[in-house]
């Protein structure tokens, strides 16, 4: 019964978005919509790990170009459906990011950030380099998965992942899951010494948002049809999934929805004006949110209603002085 | 019957400091044990190894009749061996309520079972009319209760307290030792660490174990040890001599 009615809201908001493309016909627009579910997925992916669990990452550029690649390539050399790439790109990526978490997180100190960093560098230099595999800074055509003109199948695509990705996002911030990722960016010692294994939940989140940040990466090189390293494994892509949950707020479910649309319409709207305005404007925004709300849009309205829903406290002293001591309180 | 705890010839060196030195004692079940000591005895240090925050330079710790020495923190608090810190810990972002939920998730994968016995432990512990505040709103002794509530919630079987009334006022003090006499209630035993000599908290414990400078200098009940002149010596500040 509750459970129902904690559902009906998320469960409205999805059937919203899919609903999308029986409103918008204009392809411009549904294209629009669709660069914002890309964002939502990737900021909702990206928020997991660096929102929940508090670990920054500045590398998820990494996952995101093996799911492009990985469905480029399977489809290149080996002749490939699409889907059978998608699967690649998820199952290359999962266990890279396990490998990295495995190192990086046993550590104490930045060398998680630093390790995404670099991942996402050097395979970037590297997909530059081996030219005769990967063509290179040319680039490489990607097959589409849904060939055809209409852009409607691409849009319930990412919705569905989108959807899948925030769901999983809303799922874990109701589980023991949640609870440990949000006592682990709080205090990672302490949570383990109530039993929370640390390192293994951090690399589960991890694990996860690679899943999902290559299945969009994947999904995002069939949309363009084309790729090189420069647009799927650039900074500005693991720069973008943090901005994206950062506005949008860390560690809660519809953040990266919210912090997508912010960024998606302002660089739409100010790109016709200005050539390079978006950085411009991300770095704004950015400002603006760490300046004002610091926990993020969403961050701050849910922190606003949480502090209203919980009553002040009425006495100052934390027990009710009802059972006076009696006993002696000398203090040697 | 085995001792629940069992701790031999602990010792940890930082750099050339010997913080603990050769300490062995043990906890049975049912008991509270004091370990009390002045300033930088290294009753922290203790906590630390059992615990397993540190690796101790040489000793073992038995838990349960395992050796736990080589094990993670996590592992050790999954064999029912929970702690407190110092300087109180909660997480801030959380509500009092689910701070202590997390340590219900241990033994359960429900939220709904794990809010449940959250809810009984702070009752237990007299914080349920503040579940669902923020820890930040609480006073040092609130939060104090709220760092065992929460160590309970894992279902320990040991719970280690390190300075559980320092900076407490006497009727705060004393609230807090009538709580840690009913763990027996919930089969739970206890160390606690003490920094001062103090009546009301030797009320606490069976058994009291004083460590001076990293080593343990008396062991026994404890009427006996606050009046044990190597012990006094040692709170004094002088020599510590047998005769004294
Ligand atoms: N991580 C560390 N590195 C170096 N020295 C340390 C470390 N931790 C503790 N020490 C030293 O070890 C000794 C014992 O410290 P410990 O904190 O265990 O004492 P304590 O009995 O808990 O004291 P307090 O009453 O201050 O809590 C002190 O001299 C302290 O300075
Ligand atoms: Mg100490």
């Amino acid at each position: 019964m509750t459970r129902w009615r904690e559902a009906a809201i998320p469960l409205a908001l999805a059937a919203a978005v899919l609903a999308v493309p029986l409103v918008v016909k204009n392809p411009y627009h549904l294209n629009v919509a669709i660069l914002v579910l890309v964002w939502t997925t990737l900021g909702a992916a990206w928020n997991i790990v660096g929102g929940y669990a508090g670990q920054l990452s500045l590398g998820h550029a990494a996952f995101f170009g093996i799911g492009a690649y990985s469905l480029a390539l399977t489809a290149h050399y080996w002749g490939w459906s699409p889907w059978a790439g998608m699967a690649m790109a998820v199952a290359v990526s999962v266990p890279l990011a396990a490998a990295i978490g495995a190192i990086t997180f046993r550590l104490r100190g930045p060398y998680f950030v630093l390790g995404t960093l670099a991942l996402a560098e050097v395979l970037r230099l590297v997909v530059l380099a081996w030219r005769d595999l990967t063509y290179g800074a040319a680039g490489i055509m990607v097959p589409e998965i849904f060939p055809g003109l209409s852009r409607a199948p691409y849009y319930y695509f990412i919705a569905l992942a989108a959807i899948a990705a925030v769901g999983t996002t809303w799922w874990m911030e109701r589980s023991g899951f949640g609870y440990y990722l949000t006592a682990i960016r709080e205090d990672q010692e302490t949570a383990e010494s109530i039993g929370v294994n640390a390192a293994w939940y951090k690399n589960l989140a991890l694990m996860i948002s690679a899943a999902f940040t290559a299945l969009t990466g994947a999904f995002y090189a069939s949309h363009l049809m084309f790729i090189e390293p420069d647009i799927v494994l650039s900074e500005p892509v693991s720069v973008q999934m943090a901005v994206v949950a950062i506005i949008g707020g860390r560690g809660t479910v519809l953040g990266p929805l919210v912090g997508a649309l912010l960024l998606v319409l302002a660089s739409e709207i100010f790109r016709a004006q200005f050539q390079q305005a978006h950085l411009l404007i991300y770095g704004l925004l950015l400002m603006l949110t760490i300046l004002f709300m610091p926990g993020g849009v969403l961050g701050e309205i849910q922190h606003r209603l949480r502090l209203r829903a919980a009553p002040r406290p009425v006495i100052g002293t934390t027990f009710s002085s009802s059972h006076e001591s009696s006993g002696q309180r000398e203090v040697g | 019957m085995q001792p629940l705890l069992e701790v031999w010839n602990l010792s940890k060196q930082f750099g050339g400091l010997h913080a603990v030195r050769n300490v062995s004692f043990s906890v049975r079940e049912g008991e509270v044990v004091s370990i009390i000591g002045p300033n930088g005895a290294g009753k922290t240090t203790v906590f630390n190894l059992i615990s397993g925050f540190l690796q101790p330079t040489a000793g073992e710790v038995i838990f349960r009749g395992q050796v736990v020495s080589r094990l993670k923190p996590h592992q050790r608090a999954r064999l029912g061996l929970g702690r407190t810190f110092q300087i109180v810990r909660p997480f801030s972002g959380l509500t009092i309520l689910e701070n202590v939920m997390v340590g219900a998730f241990l033994h359960t994968r429900s939220p709904a079972v794990a809010r449940e016995e959250a809810m009984q432990i702070l009752r237990f512990v007299g914080l349920e009319h503040r579940a669902h505040q923020f820890p930040g709103s609480l006073t040092l002794a609130g939060r104090k209760r709220l760092e065992v509530a929460r160590a309970l919630a894992t279902r320990p079987r040991l719970i280690l307290l390190d300075e559980v009334v320092a900076g407490l006022n006497p009727t705060e003090a004393e609230e807090m030792i009538r709580l840690l006499r009913r763990l027996s209630e919930l089969g739970v035993s206890a160390v606690a660490g003490v920094e001062h000599v103090m009546r009301v908290v030797l009320r606490l414990s069976d058994r009291v174990v004083v460590l001076h400078h990293g080593e343990k200098i008396a062991e026994g009940p404890p009427e006996a040890v606050v009046r044990d002149p190597v012990v006094i010596a040692a709170y004094l500040g002088g020599e510590v001599t047998a005769g004294a």
